[in-house]
């Protein structure tokens, strides 16, 4: 319960003080989640809506594996890019191995299943009526998927909350990607993996509080968005 | 115009629509009447470019539509509205404005076209309103409007009121009605509502089986059914099997369950017949009326007495004949009509229709 509490007081204590380094961890960490939100949507939205309209072979195989991989250990996922991002892995030219880089690389891999997925099953709800009028009203290919996309976009903003959430709150690809280098790619939750290591349990809740106001602003600001 | 040349639509293996074709000409207002799960639907789409046929084809003006891409002009010439009301989550100008965008126009002129539609539909001043917060009748407006401010030649409808209370229905119908004149949009409706069709048809077809069985004037239709399946779904409350025994003076003699009944028709001594006569052609007595110009009488007793809201309909046994007759309530109380009254049913030659006995 101390623990607790001074974890809390420390929260405040290193918010209100502005400390340097919570700054640092806590902007990086904006910084390298929103870019793999960012990079993520730009290839998860369209993918989802083309699987959703289109119709081929094995096309519910393909969702079933897009919602298998909602459960893809961050471990594995840090394994692999690890692999692929290594300097005699198909991308170590790339060089962006223990670089913020590569943690935004590893967090898109993660996160583009669910992104994928919850687009997916969002236009998957939209009523058949809705396809119908677009198609009746004349659209053309792009029209149509832009409205679908418009009329989904509650949904489609609740997966990229979802996403964002499973970015910024992971710790296997970030440590094993990022290295936990200080002032390079040290980022909340390693920082909060880091100091639990060294036994300083108030600082590591004050981190932890610190990504859930965080969490808890992009969220606010989400419904805010859904809301207009 | 629109021609639709041997329409054909299977969904695995089964046939859904079979071989329909007809002419519908430009400003017209053609409904398909049927039960539900006769293909109807399935038609509408074909006509809207939503699905496409097994076989057959689809000329707008002599062009063929079928398998064209929807944002192709001569495809933008049909437009179409659905049975449940459909809207965008968005506001009611977006709603109606869509169109126009898909179309590329420029936004001032988007803007007048709405707001005119808008005052059309009577919903002027709802342009920043949520279209999903309308009621369900309003919503038909805004999909109705959606699809009439871009200006089609052809506008389908598919049973574009069955979910609507009746005031709502009306409203729709008056738009209906003042598209096809204002416009002279031709009009392809479908129904299960005969007296909608009634309402607004200048041509019905009836579907069953995928197919049209009939088609032609409403007056036709309600008077000269083409079948038995066709006289029942119409409302026809007396069908019944008959033979004919005579022909003379070009009126045919048919004997049915013991009673003689005279009808106009052409069809030859000795053939099994179903006769179809409306319950409101016929005129109840409680004596014989020596004034009636009546060719058919038949003397009965009232089995019973059924009232339907301010009218009543009379079952009268004559031997093995059932024949049912409508009057008002005020007759029946004026009449005094009761269960087990002797009573004579009068109807005229005109008013029996003869169809063939089919199975």
């Amino acid at each position: 319960m101390n623990d607790l509490l001074a974890g809390c007081e420390t929260a405040i204590r290193l918010i209100l003080t502005a400390d340097p380094e919570v700054l640092n961890i806590t902007i990086r960490t904006l910084q390298i989640t929103s870019s793999s939100v960012g990079i993520s949507a730009i290839f998860a939205i369209p993918l989802g809506a083309v699987i959703t309209f289109r119709n081929f072979y094995g096309k519910r195989l393909l969702i079933s594996i897009i919602q298998t991989l909602y459960a893809l250990p961050t471990v594995i996922v840090g394994l692999l890019c690890y692999m692929i991002l290594s300097r005699s892995g198909p991308l170590g030219e790339l060089k962006w191995l223990f670089t913020p880089y590569g943690m935004v690389f590893g967090q898109t891999i993660l996160i583009i299943p669910i992104m994928t997925g919850l687009t997916i099953a969002a236009l998957q709800g939209i009523d058949p009526g809705i396809t119908d009028t677009i198609r009746s009203l004349g659209a053309s290919h792009l029209q149509f998927l832009k409205t679908h996309l418009r009329e989904a976009r509650f949904a489609i903003m609740a997966a990229i909350i979802v996403g964002f959430s499973r970015a910024i709150s992971e710790v296997g690809t970030a440590v094993m990607i990022g290295g936990n280098i200080k002032g390079h790619t040290r980022v909340l939750t390693t920082a909060i993996s880091l100091q639990t290591s060294m036994g300083n349990f108030s600082l590591s809740l004050a981190l932890g509080i610190i990504l859930l106001a965080i969490a808890l602003i992009i969220n606010l600001f989400m419904s805010f968005l859904q809301n207009r | 115009m629109i021609e639709i040349h041997n329409i054909t639509k299977a969904f695995d293996g089964n046939l859904v629509v079979t071989g329909v074709s007809e002419t519908i000409q430009k400003g017209e207002i053609f409904t398909i009447i049927g039960p539900s799960g006769q293909g109807k639907t399935t038609l509408l789409r074909i006509l809207g470019l939503l699905e496409r046929p097994t076989s057959g084809e689809v000329l707008l003006d002599g062009i063929s539509v079928t398998g064209l891409p929807a944002s192709d002009p001569n495809r933008r010439r049909i437009g179409m509205v659905f049975q449940n009301p459909v809207v965008f989550k968005d506001s009611v100008f977006h709603n109606i404005a869509i169109g126009l965008r898909y179309r590329g126009l420029p936004k001032e002129e988007i803007r007048k076209k709405v707001l005119q539609k808008l005052h059309e539909i009577g919903l002027s001043g709802y342009e920043h309103r949520n279209a999903t917060t309308l009621s369900g009748g309003e919503k038909q407006r805004v999909s109705l409007a959606r699809v009439m401010v871009t200006g089609p030649d052809v506008l389908i409808l598919d049973e574009p009121t069955a979910n609507l209370d009746p005031v709502s229905t009306e409203v729709i119908e008056d738009l209906i009605r003042y598209y096809n004149r204002v416009y002279n949009t031709t009009v392809i409706l479908s129904t299960h509502d005969m007296i909608q069709g009634q309402r607004l048809a200048d041509r019905v077809a009836v579907m069953m089986n995928g197919r049209f069985v009939q088609s032609g004037t409403i007056f036709t239709i309600f008077t000269r059914p083409c079948s038995v399946d066709v006289a029942k779904f119409i409302g026809i409350g007396n069908i019944i099997p008959g033979t004919i025994i005579r022909n003379e003076e070009g009126l045919s003699v048919i004997l049915t369950h013991g009673s003689l009944i005279h009808a106009i028709g052409t069809f030859p001594v000795g053939t099994k017949v179903k006769i179809a006569i409306r319950p409101e052609e016929i005129t109840i007595h409680t004596g014989p009326d020596r004034f009636s110009s009546a060719r058919n009488v038949i003397a009965g007793t009232i089995e019973k007495i059924m009232p339907i809201g301010i009218i009543s309909r009379v079952s009268v046994k004559s031997g093995d004949l059932i024949l049912l007759a409508q009057v008002t309530w005020q007759s029946v109380r004026e009449l005094d009509l009761r269960p087990g009254d002797r009573v004579y049913l009068s109807f005229k030659v005109p008013s029996v229709h003869i169809m063939p006995d089919e199975p």
